[in-house]
């Protein structure tokens, strides 16, 4: 593509704006975790003028962050897992079959992505304290019970991307493993999962991030030992106090990981999107 | 790009019949609703089987004298929407003012997200020193966890402590300071407070979604245009956006879902008790069942939020002309 | 085909939605007999803060009688939503912390036990407690919704340092008197008066307050709210008008959510007074010399208005309540009573800095500080519960809401009339009639 000099410009000058817009937040996060709580609760100065580490220390003892995060992990890992495993099925039927009932599925399943969550809060927690009393299987307050409500989320966006995606990969390739004596659910799981691994691995990510922030579910469905990160770190916020600089270096400290993995997949991410829903 | 419009499914079987997943198919008539039956279940249990209870929640006069038993809650009949849409009675003239705050809210949140999403995208197709790092750089605010990035939003915004009135006061001038310093928490200005963060948290989703519809683009296209004589400013009018609609259509949609009863961003931000101009519908209507515990009026307002976003998503897919007739 | 294959979920899901529709049949807790779940509200610096406060109390009441007890710390703004959730289900813990000032609403969703006459004896009798505290557990003419815990009272703290800068040698005893001494006290980045005016409840606490003083009566004896009266008003405005008139208090307060912003502002002398349940510990941790640091009652009108009532704080503190639907009802009365002991009481109520809620346990020298007796004296003459009626969460919710957009429109400037406050409050009183 032909570029023009002003081009450079306004390049810089948009993407320099987005820039500062970007980070930040991502500065103040940072340098607040570094300074003693004292100075966070004083005025904003942008060099801390004492630097310490003690919050990245104090915040295990205020809350119990490790069982937060663990919870977070767990749940947000077992919702992904879970949502693409099921969505992967459900947009193979999709993409590879003609069969009554499959618009008034795909319409139902995706219109659920427009329930407000206020109007099932309530009706859920009700069906799992029932189900939990006519069958024993605890849902309410355990991370199972957490851990389907997440999968249910991403289900429809994943199911929507993946047929998509599916639908890109040439038919001969399953069917070509048909031929070889595979069942259409051995030719999907041989052939067309691997080759729509980049579209799987954003689904996935998409999954995880969708569970990962969760809010309002998450202050009614758990309980002191299954409490999510994002319920957890409100506790820095106490009847005495606010530790500021704990809550940015706790956040600090459970983003990373989540960040990281997120930036080592992102060119996935970016190559699932290219060949899955955006097409 | 062409699978939008002709699904490859629908058109190998319609136009070369293929003997063999043919039989497979109809040896197995139920194999494509066992594949969707985990699916199924799933939304079932969790959204539609509630919804539907939800649905009868609104017909009931469900407030905290029945809560513990709900057989006993008197039947309502539709009083509750009457409640709700009574926009001249203040439970109903509260409930429209906040919906049109989010109105609002999502036109500027989904508008802003998307333009600077584009911004970046279109600016950043070329290679230039620093793209990888910068792209990464991007993506950051949407992979951190939604609490952590309100929360430090928060902190920023306080009026006497926060780096917002710092920046805009101490080091630009562009605002009063101590005693004349402007709220960004409560009043007129926590509107574009909410607005702000929603932006910062959307638009690296647009970036990416609109960055990998950019390399769907196919490069001859910007070749032929380029011996055509056409400008760079040309080829982005009549190359890059048009090929770009169908992706902004679903970007559209999908942020437009998101924005709109999203809940977790005021909460965070705000606390239970939103300022009146920044008073999304979700949080009005959890205020109006979980904190008044009248689950009845709250659900007839959750159900009339649906209906509007059920149509709203309707006249969209249709006047788009956006019809994945194979979803 | 299709159909049967889906027939088991929806089947399912039916009978999930239908066995919704009776929550009530619900067990309370998962307890085995001789287990007990308690929730405990945050009353120390942090959640974990409390566990380490009441575990070795448990402990020692399991040594006593062999009843273990689980403990879960819930923090506030989860509090009220995880007794909703508990309420709704039945299944709930078996004994739990209440707000007193939720009592009434608590008390209408038939979800705890009452303390009927013969169940208050089991644990001690009603003569022990005292009376206020024991008021603020229910409607008037119903069997209580619990016991109180820990007893509150709201004073006003002020800065000894500051009113000796300013010259002046004695607290104000009449909201003249706060005000004047309040503008000695505001020059130069320094204010009068800190108010907690972007919190909810704090706001609704000062509406009951200063409305009694005024006269006015927030609900009638049928139960309907009259929010919008004259005295009320007044009450509102006056509460306001510290901020928009008077200018004695920071308009940054309007921002002011959590105590700790207000106790620092008064331990760095950025203000000189605040009006605050007892707190003398929470003033200690954020560095307040307790020396420089003086307890009032709050002021009275001055002259006192037709009607008004001699009332300076609202009847504050904690109710421990047992869940009606416990399979352990003794032992959760036993724990009750454990709770509710002299011994305890004084532990406890050091430790949070509260006030016993029984009279035997104020022998204790730690309850006969100059600064426990004036909120002593406070509780026990001059404090009026709440609003006893079903909507009080809502009227908290409500009218705490409406007067943070009142201190925000203030704080921005903007003229805060009568008119103005009369057509919130009426829309508070619309609100509420709607709900109920």
């Amino acid at each position: 593509m032909s570029e023009p000099r002003w081009l450079r410009s306004v390049r810089w000058i948009v993407l320099g704006l987005l820039t500062i817009f970007t980070l930040t937040p991502l500065y103040v996060m940072v340098s607040s975790a570094l300074k003693p709580l004292d100075e966070v609760q004083g005025a904003f100065h942008w060099v801390p003028t004492t630097l310490t580490l003690r919050p990245f220390v104090d915040i295990w003892k205020t809350i119990p962050l490790g069982r937060y995060f663990l919870n977070s992990l767990v749940v947000s890992a077992s919702a992904t897992v879970l949502s693409v495993t099921i969505a992967i099925f459900a947009a193979y039927s999709i993409s590879r079959f003609r069969f009554p009932g499959r618009r008034v599925f795909s319409v139902t399943v995706l219109s659920t992505q427009m329930f407000p969550g206020i109007l099932f809060l309530l009706p859920l927690f009700l069906i799992f304290v029932n189900i939990g009393e006519a069958t024993g299987v605890q849902l309410y307050g355990s991370r199972l019970g957490l851990t389907i409500t997440y999968l249910t989320f991403s289900l429809p966006f994943s199911i929507w991307m993946l047929a998509g995606y599916f639908d890109s990969i040439p038919r001969e390739l399953d069917e070509a493993a048909q031929v070889d004596g595979n069942g259409p659910v051995g030719a999907l799981l041989r052939v067309v999962v691997p080759a729509a691994m980049p579209g799987i691995v954003a689904v996935a990510i998409y999954a995880f991030m969708t569970a990962w922030g969760e809010v309002l579910f998450a202050s009614v469905l758990t309980n002191d030992s299954t409490r999510t990160l994002s319920i957890g770190l409100q506790e820095y916020s106490t009847q005495t106090d606010v530790y500021w600089n704990q809550v940015m270096a706790a956040a600090l400290v459970v983003s990373t990981p989540i960040v990281i993995g997120f930036l080592l997949l992102q060119r996935y991410l970016v190559a699932g999107l290219t060949a899955g829903a955006v097409k | 790009m062409t699978s939008t419009t002709s699904p490859p499914a629908v058109e190998r079987a319609a136009g070369e019949p293929d003997r063999r997943p043919a039989r497979s198919r109809r040896k197995r008539p139920a194999l494509p609703y066992l594949l969707l039956l985990p699916a199924l279940l799933f939304e079932l249990l969790i959204h539609i089987v509630p919804m539907f209870v939800g649905i009868g929640m609104s017909l009931l006069h469900l407030t905290q004298f029945f809560i513990r038993n709900w057989s006993a809650a008197p039947g309502a009949g539709l009083s509750n929407y009457r409640l709700a849409v009574d926009f001249h009675a203040p439970v109903g003239a509260a409930l429209l003012r906040s919906f049109w705050t989010t109105v609002k809210f999502t036109v500027l949140s989904v508008g802003l997200s998307c333009l600077f999403g584009m911004a970046a995208a279109v600016l950043m197709q070329g290679s230039f020193r620093g793209r990888g790092l910068l792209r990464t750089l991007f993506l950051v605010p949407y992979a951190l966890p939604l609490y952590a990035a309100v929360i430090t939003w928060a902190f920023m915004l306080q009026r006497d402590n926060g780096l917002v009135n710092h920046l805009l006061g101490d080091d630009l001038h562009v605002v009063g300071t101590n005693t004349h310093a402007p709220f960004w928490l409560i009043g007129g200005n926590s509107f574009v407070s909410l607005v702000a963060v929603s932006v910062w948290r959307s638009w690296p989703f647009a970036f990416l979604i609109l960055m990998a519809g950019l390399q769907n683009i196919p490069a001859d296209l910007y070749e032929a245009s380029a011996l055509d004589g056409a400008s760079w400013w040309r080829q982005l009018r009549s190359v890059t956006l048009p090929m770009l609609r169908p992706v902004n259509q679903v970007l559209v949609l999908v942020l437009f879902l998101w924005t709109f009863n999203d809940f977790n961003t005021p909460y965070v931000l705000f606390g239970k008790s939103a300022p009146l101009q920044a008073d999304l519908i979700s949080i009005h209507i959890y205020q109006s069942s979980f904190v008044t515990w009248n689950f009845g009026s709250g659900s007839a307002m959750s159900v009339l939020l649906l209906l509007f976003l059920l149509l709203v998503t309707a006249v969209y897919l249709v006047s788009t002309g956006r019809r994945r007739s194979d979803v | 085909m299709r159909i049967r294959k889906i027939t088991p979920g929806v089947v399912l899901a039916l009978l999930a939605a239908s066995a919704a529709g009776c929550g009530s049949s619900g067990k309370a807790g998962q307890a085995t007999s001789q287990t007990l779940t308690y929730w405990a509200s945050n009353q120390g610096t942090s959640l974990d803060n409390d566990r380490q406060v009441l575990q070795p109390e448990l402990d020692k009441f399991t040594r006593q009688t062999g009843i273990k007890v689980k403990l879960q710390v819930i923090g506030w703004p989860d509090l009220l939503n995880r007794i909703l959730a508990a309420t709704t289900s039945g299944q709930g813990p078996d004994v739990l912390n209440i707000g007193n000032t939720w009592s009434a609403s608590l008390q209408s969703t038939g979800a705890l036990l009452p303390f009927d006459d013969a169940t208050l004896a089991k644990i001690g009798g009603k003569g022990r407690f005292l009376g206020p505290s024991l008021a603020a557990t229910g409607a008037a003419g119903k069997a209580p919704a619990g016991v109180p815990l820990y007893g509150q009272a709201y004073a006003l703290y002020y800065n000894k340092k500051m009113f000796a800068a300013a010259g002046i040698d004695h607290p104000p005893a009449t909201w003249p008197e706060l005000v004047a001494d309040g503008k000695k006290l505001t020059h130069g980045g320094q204010w009068g008066l800190t108010l907690q005016a972007g919190q909810v409840t704090e706001n609704a606490h000062h509406a009951a307050i200063l409305g009694a003083q005024q006269g006015a009566q927030l609900f009638d004896s049928a139960g309907k709210p009259h929010l919008s009266s004259p005295q009320e008003v007044a009450a509102i405005k006056q509460y306001v008008d510290l901020m928009a008139v008077d200018k004695i208090v920071n308009p940054s307060d309007a921002e002011y959510t959590d105590t700790s912003t207000s106790l620092k502002d008064v331990a760095t002398g950025k203000a000189a007074m605040f009006m605050n349940q007892a707190s003398q510990g929470s003033f200690k941790l954020v560095g307040m010399k307790l020396d420089d640091l003086g307890v009032t009652p709050i002021p009275f009108p001055a002259p006192v208005p037709a009607g008004g009532r001699h009332v300076n704080s609202f009847v504050a503190g904690i109710n421990l309540s047992v869940f009606k639907n416990t399979k352990n009802r003794d032992a959760a009365l036993k724990f009750v009573k454990f709770m509710d002991s002299a011994d305890e009481q004084k532990i406890l109520n050091k430790t949070y800095g509260s006030l016993p809620v029984v009279s035997d346990a104020y022998s204790d020298p730690a309850f006969q500080t100059p600064a426990t007796k004036v909120f002593q004296q406070v509780l026990a003459t001059s404090a009026e519960p709440l609003p006893e009626v079903p909507q009080e969460s809502q009227f908290e919710t409500l009218v705490g809401g409406a007067m943070k957009t009142m201190f925000a429109d203030a704080a921005n400037g903007k003229p805060i009339t009568d008119e103005y406050v009369r057509a919130k409050l009426d829309q508070v009183d619309q609100q509420l009639a709607a709900s109920g």
